[in-house]
């Protein structure tokens, strides 16, 4: 593997992106001062780093080529050691029951701020499972996504501060709300294709967010909406730490709510309609199924989960505005679902816990998390698209009909 | 009368804008059916390389007009490597992938770029130097249109007519007609695809380079994010033009640009962007091929 091409060639690309980041990682010229700053160390960074690096990329682009040739010839696929883990019983079982004591014993044990973290990670795996219904199972990507979660947190925010209603009775609201947007902005955006339906959905979620930042008769504009309550408990008063793990439960059973549901739906006939979408549109249509009936309804509930999400969140941190709302909130969601797994809901939570714990722990890093999150992305679409935990396709096997030839011959 | 005429060219810098931008992404679109998402990156860098020559220039005393020349030079080489490079890192390994796939990848290159400037540069809005000098002959009607904006005009018109003679005359152009047509066949006739590609995302990015410096210096600042918004503008008139058709792509910028500056002088300016989305949503919902594209249908 270390021949003498090979160090060429990395020796060369490290000469390449050394060339590449030279004006942006090095220079730096303040125009009104006029001064310049030379910062080498970051260039034999960058050389070094490639040159490790170069042989990485080659390496999996190897390994990835000759798995697929594998896969072509015809050579059985190997489950994943996930896989196999949840199709035996006996550590299917115990490790579930493991996971719910942690999972119940969790803000007992640890601190406020981690269980606070928890709730964020959790509201993350509902609106990802929501998304996960529109790109992962129907294969609309929806890059406006967090519109319908700006719906349901000003949904609540705004029917608060108006008409002073609570919690418990905004949410079921919030999630109508978010369900009508779907119909109201999926309708118009469904005869287009892939990518066009992309920049579109792209395209609403910003004039939302906009909308939301320059009517401020309607949502007081870029400086939000302050003081919203937390959920209520039978008009119980509680207190913050009290109300803080009140809410981590809460989330839990939206979780499970949630992944009860699209758990579900993905084996429902709509479901399967969704994937037959999604792996090719016209021979769908030809098989009966109606088309702008299936995308609508995947549009919609995905953005019912996400309005849910929304109201869950407006509750938690008792503040929004617009800010909260970016394009690049709508890309996090994404990544929650491209990184765990398109279409698998264990593969979702993962990406949840990963992506949202992950930073809150890795605070020394948190001014990389956005530039990680993108490459990211791409050395996941390179050598994983499948994510984390990739989606099984229930197979059938015919053994009964090996049989019956057995013994007619 | 006066305001309309100056909202028209005002408009008509916009359109020349996006167009030098939007000609990168319908390049791109017609040979390898891919948003380029990081396109608007590719732009901002563009920018930033500039900045940064004329940085160094202007403390040593150049003079204005070389200065701006050779700052284009250098980011459009610059522009040209990062294309180049992006495409070979985040495309090329998935041009048998879902469209899907290629997609989310360029979404997470645009991110990764911009955060990789904010990171390396800084998060603040740059002042840029105004490198465009203020012509003689321009004064009498200087405040309705500025030297740097006849610039924009010329520099829009010169680059489109060579890229328009480069895929009609050119031996490289009608190997990348082919490729745009039907890819496996080009491939049997013996072109190489994979240069041809490669020599698009090389001359996309040009093009978008020398739009973020004549930009930068018409309007004084940049930061990271100009090339997000851009980028997004600009992909809406290469829509609204039809994708993948030049012509296209420049009328479409110039409708886009007369018509977001007509809107933002007579009716709001606080809803700009709010109308290039739903100009770009109603296109879509009515004309899915825009203005000069082809309808085609999908098959199995």
């Amino acid at each position: 593997m270390f021949s003498f091409s090979e160090i060429k060639k990395s020796l060369l690309i490290s000469l390449w992106f050394m060339f590449l980041t030279f004006p942006i990682m090095v220079i730096r010229v303040n125009t009104i001062y006029k001064t310049i700053e030379w910062r080498w160390d970051r260039m034999i960074m960058v050389g070094v780093g490639s040159f490790f690096l170069s042989f990485l990329w080659r390496f999996f682009i190897g390994k990835k080529e000759t798995g697929k040739k594998k896969t072509d010839t015809g050579e059985v696929q190997q489950l994943t050691w996930i896989q196999r883990l949840t199709e035996n019983k006996k550590i299917y079982l115990p490790s579930l029951v493991a996971i719910s004591v942690f999972v119940v014993l969790f803000p007992f044990v640890f601190s406020m701020y981690q269980t606070n973290i928890m709730t964020t990670a959790l509201i993350y795996v509902v609106v990802g499972l929501g998304l996960n219904i529109v790109v992962g199972l129907a294969g609309l990507l929806d890059l406006g996504y967090v519109a319908f979660y700006a719906v349901g947190a000003y949904t609540y925010a705004l029917l608060n501060q108006h008409f002073g209603l609570g919690f418990w009775t905004v949410l079921p609201l919030g999630a109508a709300m978010g369900f009508m947007f779907g119909v109201i902005l999926g309708f118009p955006v469904l005869r287009l294709r892939g990518d066009y339906l992309a920049i579109v959905t792209l395209g609403f979620g910003e004039i939302i967010r906009l909308i939301l930042e320059n009517w401020n008769a309607f949502s007081s504009g870029p400086s939000g909406i302050a003081n919203i309550p937390r959920p209520g408990l039978f008009g119980l008063h509680l207190s913050l730490h009290q109300n803080i793990i009140y809410m981590y439960f809460i989330m839990i059973g939206l979780a499970i709510f949630t992944i009860f549901i699209v758990g579900r739906l993905q084996d429902s006939r709509l479901g399967r309609a969704w994937i037959a979408l999604r792996e090719d549109e016209v021979a769908c249509q030809a098989m009966g199924i109606d088309k702008t009936r299936t995308k609508l309804s995947a549009f919609a509930l995905g953005a019912t989960w996400a309005g849910m999400g929304g109201v869950m969140f407006a509750a938690k941190t008792t503040f929004i505005n617009p800010a909260s709302f970016t394009i690049w909130e709508s890309i996090i969601i994404l990544c929650v679902v491209v990184i765990g797994g398109m279409g698998s809901v264990l593969g979702v939570i993962c990406g949840a816990m990963v992506l949202i714990l992950l930073p809150e722990y890795l605070r020394a890093f948190s001014e990389y998390r956005m530039l990680l999150f993108g490459a990211i992305l791409v050395i996941m679409m390179v050598f994983r698209p499948e994510g984390i935990i990739s989606n099984v396709r229930k197979t059938y096997k015919f053994e009964g009909l090996k049989d019956n030839n057995k013994d007619n011959s | 009368m006066e305001y309309f005429i100056e909202l028209f060219l005002g408009g008509l810098t916009r359109g020349s804008i996006y167009a030098l931008i939007a000609l990168g992404y319908t390049m791109v679109y017609g040979i390898i059916q891919l948003i380029n998402f990081a396109h608007g990156e590719i732009y901002m860098i563009g920018a930033f390389t500039a900045l940064i020559v004329a940085g160094i220039l202007s403390m040593l005393g150049w003079n204005p007009v070389a200065i701006l020349i050779i700052a284009s030079v250098i980011a459009v080489v610059y522009s040209a490597s990062y294309g180049w490079t992006i495409e070979k890192l985040a495309y090329k390994p998935l041009r048998q992938a879902p469209r899907l796939s290629a997609l989310i990848s360029a979404i997470g290159m645009s991110m990764f770029l911009q955060y990789y400037v904010l990171l390396a540069q800084t998060s603040n809005f740059l002042p840029f130097p105004s490198l465009i000098p203020d012509f003689k002959f321009m004064e009498p009607i200087e405040h309705i249109v500025r030297s740097s904006e006849i610039v924009i005009y010329i520099t829009t018109a010169i680059v489109m007519v060579f890229l328009t003679f480069l895929i009609k005359f050119t031996r490289i152009g009608k190997a990348m007609r082919a490729t745009a047509q039907d890819r496996d066949m080009a491939m049997l006739v013996g072109i190489d695809v994979n240069k041809v590609i490669s020599f698009t995302f090389i001359i996309g990015s040009a093009t978008a380079a020398i739009g973020g410096v004549l930009v930068a210096s018409h309007t004084g600042q940049i930061n990271y994010y100009i090339g997000f918004i851009a980028g997004i503008k600009a992909f809406v008139a290469a829509v609204l033009g039809g994708i993948g058709s030049m012509p296209g792509a420049v009328l479409g910028s110039l409708v886009l640009g007369m018509s977001e500056s007509f809107f933002t002088g007579y009716i709001s300016s606080d809803y700009e962007d709010v109308f290039a989305f739903l100009f770009l949503v109603f296109t879509l919902i009515f004309r899915p091929s825009g203005i000069l594209g082809r309808s085609d249908t999908d098959k199995v």
